[in-house]
């Protein structure tokens, strides 16, 4: 287990530290980037612009830079170009509204995709396995922003069952947080729920032949404690892995589009518009924010593992 | 394990015959019919029913798939026809701005862009059949060049995965070694990260600072972001594929032979690789067309004036509740195009080989 910790740890100062010096060298790269003009303004003449240059660092050379990039960082005093806010407090006061917006439409992505993985597969062939297989080809085929857009449309305007756009807090009143979270929940999860599905569904047949199951059920174990401790246990494995690196990606700011389409404060809203201002903070916050997380629920997802197969070791 | 069509016909017939997949039961029988004639298995020389025709066999009695595919054909001769329609329909060019104009509907001339600088709705007539934008700009001649941009983007990129993804992972998975050492670093980069934010921060730079000699607002930058972003999903598996094949005795063979390493692997191990390249470029060419939406829904892929379905679906949004068409219609066009890829893909894997798996997430 310590070794597990240690390895992880190790692999995840490997990969936050490529992953910010990528991000860093590539806007270097672009010949026609220039953060100092970009803060100055679009009239600042040629002095305003040096003296921006000098006040934040550009003049230096690029591994001086890095260097005092990360150390604000790490130290939460990096400001963005744009407006002039802590790049760190913003994304801890948004952070709140991302989880409230993706970890019940994980929860709710994942149990719909367990059930109806089972179902399909317990009744391969009949009319519910071919409707997931329907939906689990349509959900690959829709854009996200475009469910979102049709979501709002139908939902909110034709019918206005629910609030088109907003965000109210945990604590302000639960209901209304989940009344205006629906929409975008249910935007994030249904695509992937029939993909997952299908995953599972083909997992669950694979096992259904397998030695282990013939001999749970020799010993007179009952079909529903076969499927579910045996068969259902030993396949959930592969999406698990999918769920969290998904999952961590959705946290990191992968729910952008979903974020900006019903004008949620969350942190892919905030790395939405920094990318498309060239702002280089928050998108260097943002991509080691996303790989924290990657490395995290994939740490995750094989503890897991062990938990659901003891043969297996955290040997990292 | 993949069933690899250009292999399966060594194995036992009773490999072959069983059901694959229980909902796919129905194969089964033409199958064994087809083996029972095998050579390898039977010892008599009747005509070996080749791997490719068994499996373009089993993809024409998949009518859903067939439909599909007429369906996609439908949609790009559409697209192609955008000229056509411009020239000799709507009479407008896709850039060409017309704010002050107006348009005759039922009789009545009605304004391009109003005053308050809403523009029309569908007029279902020749001219602005569905509608302007707020430049007064035909929707219709825009959604088919639109559609011509993306499908086209689609099918560079589509290009450069297959191209570059084959050798990446013939390279990484024959010499191994330092050549790994050296092209998995990145592809684990690359891979890491989701392929929308990263498209999205490339694109973003690139539109504003162009890439050598191609503009910032030529629709080969998004093209070229997208086909690089997805080599690694076709580079892993084949690098895969590749180690294992390499150990195989028909390599070892080839190498006693006195073959040289390009010889063995463009001659021995890329054939025994083909069915895997024929089920990923139906896969990445959805997958490209819908990457290319997302980054131009987010203003990092097709730049203005030119259009591509993901711009108009960004651009229609805005008129979700007065006027959900401008965003459904470029939307119902892109869901259409790509599902029809998708299952005609299907179809294609079913057929080449019923079990395999293979995930992307945009």
């Amino acid at each position: 287990m310590a070794r597990f910790v240690v390895r992880r740890g190790i692999s995840m100062i490997a990969l936050l530290f490529a992953t910010s010096v990528v991000v860093f060298a590539f806007f270097e790269l672009i010949p026609s980037y220039n953060p100092a003009r970009a803060i100055a303004g679009r009239n600042a003449n040629a002095t305003t612009v040096a003296e921006v240059s000098r006040k934040f660092g550009f003049d230096k050379p690029i591994y001086t830079q890095y260097a005092n990039t990360m150390k604000l960082i790490f130290t939460g005093q990096v400001i963005d170009y744009q407006d002039d806010l802590n790049v760190v407090d913003q994304f801890k006061q948004r952070f709140p509204v991302t989880l409230s917006l993706v970890i019940p439409a994980g929860i709710f992505w994942l149990v719909a995709a367990i059930l109806l993985g089972s179902l399909s597969a317990i009744r391969a062939g009949r009319i519910a396995d071919r409707a997931v297989m329907v939906a689990a080809i349509l959900g690959v085929s829709i854009p996200v922003f475009l469910l979102a857009a049709l979501l709002l449309y139908l939902f909110a305007y034709k019918l206005p069952w629910f609030p088109n756009t907003g965000y109210v807090t945990f604590a302000q009143s639960p209901t209304q947080w989940a009344y205006h979270l629906i929409l975008p929940w249910f935007s994030i999860a249904v695509l992937s729920i029939g993909f997952y599905s299908r995953v599972l569904r083909s997992n669950l047949l694979d096992m259904v032949n397998q030695d282990f199951v013939r001999t749970a059920k020799a010993k007179g174990l009952s079909q529903r404690r076969v499927f579910t401790r045996h068969v259902l246990r030993n396949s959930l494995m592969p999406i698990i892995t999918m769920f969290g690196l998904d999952f961590a990606t959705l946290l990191g700011g992968a729910a952008l589009v979903t974020e900006t389409v019903f004008n949620l404060p969350g942190v892919g809203q905030y790395e939405a518009s920094a990318i498309g201002n060239l702002d280089v903070p928050p998108i260097l916050v943002g991509a080691m924010f996303t790989a924290f997380f990657v490395v995290i629920f994939g740490a995750l997802a094989d503890v897991l593992y062990a938990l659901l197969d003891p043969r297996i070791r955290l040997t990292g | 394990m993949a069933l690899d069509p250009l292999r399966s016909r060594r194995r036992e017939p009773d490999a072959l015959a069983e059901p694959a997949d229980a909902a796919r039961g129905t194969d089964t029988e033409v199958i064994r019919e087809e083996t029972v004639k095998d050579p390898w298995t039977e010892g008599r020389h009747t005509a070996a029913i080749g791997p490719w025709r068994l499996a373009l066999r089993r993809l024409r009695r998949n009518r859903v798939a067939l439909a599909f595919l007429g369906l996609f054909v439908l949609l790009v001769v559409i697209c192609l026809l955008a000229p056509f329609y411009a020239k000799h329909i709507a009479h407008i060019g896709p850039n060409t701005n017309n704010i002050t104009g107006t348009v005759n509907v039922g009789g009545q001339q009605k304004d391009i862009v109003a005053p308050d600088g809403v523009p029309i709705g569908p007029t279902f007539t020749s001219r602005y059949f569905f509608g302007a934008d707020e430049n007064g700009r035909d929707l219709a001649v825009r959604l088919l060049y639109g559609g011509r941009t993306s499908l086209l983007i689609g099918a560079v990129a589509t290009a450069i995965i297959i191209i570059f993804g084959t050798l990446v992972g013939l390279l990484t998975g024959y010499f191994r070694g330092v050549v790994d050492a050296i092209l998995r670093p990145f592809m684990e980069l690359i891979w890491s990260f989701p392929p929308v934010i990263l498209g999205v921060v490339v694109g973003t730079a690139l539109a504003l600072g162009g890439l050598g000699p191609i503009k910032g607002n030529s629709i080969l930058i998004p093209a070229f972001i997208i086909g690089v972003i997805y080599i690694p999903y076709l580079g892993k598996p084949i690098r895969g594929e590749v180690l294992r094949l390499r150990e195989q005795d028909f390599v070892d063979a080839a190498r006693v032979q006195g073959m040289g390493p390009w010889r063995i692997m463009l001659s021995e191990i890329l054939p025994n690789t083909a069915s895997t390249i024929v089920v990923f470029v139906p896969m990445m060419l959805a997958y490209a067309i819908l990457l290319e939406a997302y980054l131009s829904f987010l203003g990092a892929g097709v730049q203005p004036p030119n259009s591509s379905w993901g711009t108009l679906i960004s651009d229609g949004i805005t008129y979700i509740q007065t006027t959900p068409s401008f965003a459904l219609i470029p939307g119902a066009m892109l869901v259409l195009t790509v599902l029809s890829i998708n299952v005609v893909g299907d179809g294609i894997r079913d057929a080449l080989d019923p079990r395999s798996q293979v995930r992307i997430k945009v």
